[in-house]
């Protein structure tokens, strides 16, 4: 287990005329070792819930221990937290501030207290993770760089943390088919190097039944179903419920059906399915 | 013909040396068409986009707009061709200015010098077009970004457009928030209006007439979905990717079932698959 929250709800503003409710009681335990794919429409608590992780908004009601750190206690150990946790937030290359790729990839391991020499050693290899040449890159200005390697630069600042466990929140958003791609299999490349738990954010379905192990349904700060992908997006009520789109896969699962063909499973990614209508037509 | 772009090229200007956005590019877009623009990033989308209604003017080559040409220096006539050619852009918040939706879509014709009495007929045609009429009189700011990206579009066609320029407008929103626009978009191509969207989905570009690829500030690649998407080669080299259902149908094929190489959606491909047996 590496993170377990209970009962957490959060209300913006509270006390207020314009007070919200972002969270009602959400529950989750995440496994070191999990692919968790978080999904709702805009307003369903997704953001808030995830910048719950590494406290970036304080803990109103509830409970949440990452590893062995508890925030429920007074003063939790944050450094150790924002260690532990790394957050890619939304379009994270509009975060990159400094004169050098080198200088904005250190900032983090910077402000963890780390020796010149280990900061250098983790900037180094954290721009080599995420695909770019680090003789080459260091010393340029991230501003020139393009789309896809902006991005990547920040990814870097967060992964030269050494974080355990690795958020983004939609980390393919506006990336053209090929940055998606590569950004995908990065994330997949980091989860199997560096952290091993990676949780993401996704308004893209496909992605999600492509990769995740784990998929949570958010809606109206609610977590209404949480499992495998195979389940919850072949669940129609569930989809309605929470005003998501089945992953085009699904969709023509579901199509064939509607025609009278039942496949013998419920395929998720196209080889399963390209295998599953083989075995159909071999009947 | 309401935009010609003729032998255009744009160089935005660098302290060290101009970067070339756009290569004497030539294509015209038909009224009444919906075209349909991918290629990666920074291929030149959305300095072509700019180009289209003089918010950008060609450094050499001219884009006219109903035969005058957007490089004008009357004011009038630059005014004109930004009513025809309207533009949402990508993302919700930055497009707002009111702080009550009506506010917000009569700030246009009121630029313009519309009666009042007329604005009020407009923001009535314009807000039932997105399906927006409902939220009139209420805040922008809680809306969601697809009813956003609704409103940014509604206050276009308050201008009375000819052409409606979507740049990657869908970019920023959920699965629902997209659905939304595209249906409008359709929905108001279906009027008369002349769509141009600008998109990396490429299931968008398959219910286009026409998709244009660029790469690198060239149109590398014009035609039907049918006729770019087929053409594989292209579509690797210019680093797209074929929509999901399409790419199942090319696997399927591969695997030995009978699938004919075309373009489909999933009730279609769900019919193919049921005939190959």
């Amino acid at each position: 287990m590496s993170i377990e929250i209970k009962d957490l709800s959060y209300v913006y503003s509270p006390g207020t005329p314009y007070a919200s409710t972002a969270l009602k009681s959400v529950s989750i335990t995440i496994n070191e070792g999990d692919f968790l794919g978080i999904i709702g429409k805009t307003g369903s608590g997704k953001s808030t819930f995830i910048q719950h992780l590494n406290a970036l908004i304080k803990l109103q009601s509830g409970s949440i221990k990452v590893y062995d750190i508890d925030l429920t206690q007074k003063k939790p150990d944050l450094k150790k937290l924002r260690g532990t946790v790394g957050m890619v937030m939304q379009y994270p290359e509009y975060q990159l501030f400094d004169e050098t790729v080198e200088k904005d990839v250190s900032y983090g391991p910077k402000n963890l207290g780390l020796s010149e020499e280990e900061i250098k050693g983790r900037v180094r290899e954290a721009i080599t993770l995420v695909g770019l040449s680090y003789d080459e890159i260091k010393d340029r200005s991230p501003f020139e760089l393009s789309g896809g390697q902006k991005r990547r630069v920040a990814i870097a600042g967060v992964i030269a943390m050494r974080p355990r466990v690795l958020i983004l929140d939609e980390p393919t958003a506006g990336l053209d088919p090929r940055g998606k791609k590569e950004i995908l299999t990065l994330i997949k490349k980091l989860k199997e190097t560096s952290s091993p738990t990676v949780i993401i954010i996704s308004h893209d379905m496909d992605a999600v039944a492509e990769n995740c192990d784990k998929v949570a349904f958010f809606s109206g700060g609610e977590i209404l179903a949480e499992g495998a992908p195979r389940d919850l997006f072949y669940d129609d009520d569930l989809l309605a419920r929470t005003e998501m789109e089945a992953p085009a896969i699904v969709k023509l699962t579901k199509a064939l059906e509607n025609r009278g063909v039942t496949l013998d499973s419920h395929p998720i990614n196209k080889q399963e399915f390209v295998q599953a209508v083989k075995r159909w037509r071999d009947e | 013909m309401p935009i010609k772009f003729d032998h255009v090229t744009y160089e935005y200007p660098m302290e060290e040396k101009p970067v070339v956005a756009v290569k004497d590019v030539s294509f015209e877009i038909a009224d009444g068409s919906f075209v349909c623009v991918c290629g990666e990033n920074g291929s030149g989308k959305s300095t072509l986009a700019k180009l289209m209604n003089g918010l950008l003017q060609p450094t050499s080559g001219t884009v006219t707009v109903d035969d005058k040409s957007t490089a004008t220096e009357v004011e009038k006539e630059l005014f004109a061709i930004r009513q025809k050619v309207g533009m949402v852009f990508q993302n919700p918040d930055n497009q707002m200015i009111a702080s009550i939706i009506e506010d917000e879509i009569a700030f246009g014709p009121e630029n313009l010098g519309v009666p009042r009495e007329e604005i009020g007929e407009r923001i009535t045609y314009a807000l039932d077009a997105v399906g927006m009429s409902e939220h009139r009189h209420h805040t922008p700011y809680k809306l969601s970004g697809g009813q956003k990206q609704r409103v940014a579009i509604a206050a276009v066609l308050a201008m009375r457009p000819e052409v409606l320029v979507l740049d990657e407008s869908t970019a920023m929103l959920d699965p629902k928030g997209r659905a939304e626009v595209l249906k409008v978009a359709h929905e108001l191509h279906a009027q008369g209006i002349t769509i141009v969207l600008i998109t990396h989905f490429m299931e968008e570009a398959t219910q286009a007439d026409r998709v244009i690829v660029m790469s690198s500030g060239e149109v590398v690649m014009d035609g039907t979905p049918e006729e770019v998407f087929r053409d594989r080669e292209g579509i690797e080299r210019y680093d797209l990717e074929l929509p999901i259902v399409d790419d199942v149908a090319a696997a399927l094929s591969q695997q030995g079932v009978p699938i004919e190489d075309k373009i489909y959606s999933v009730s279609t491909l769900a019919e193919a698959i049921c005939r190959s047996k």
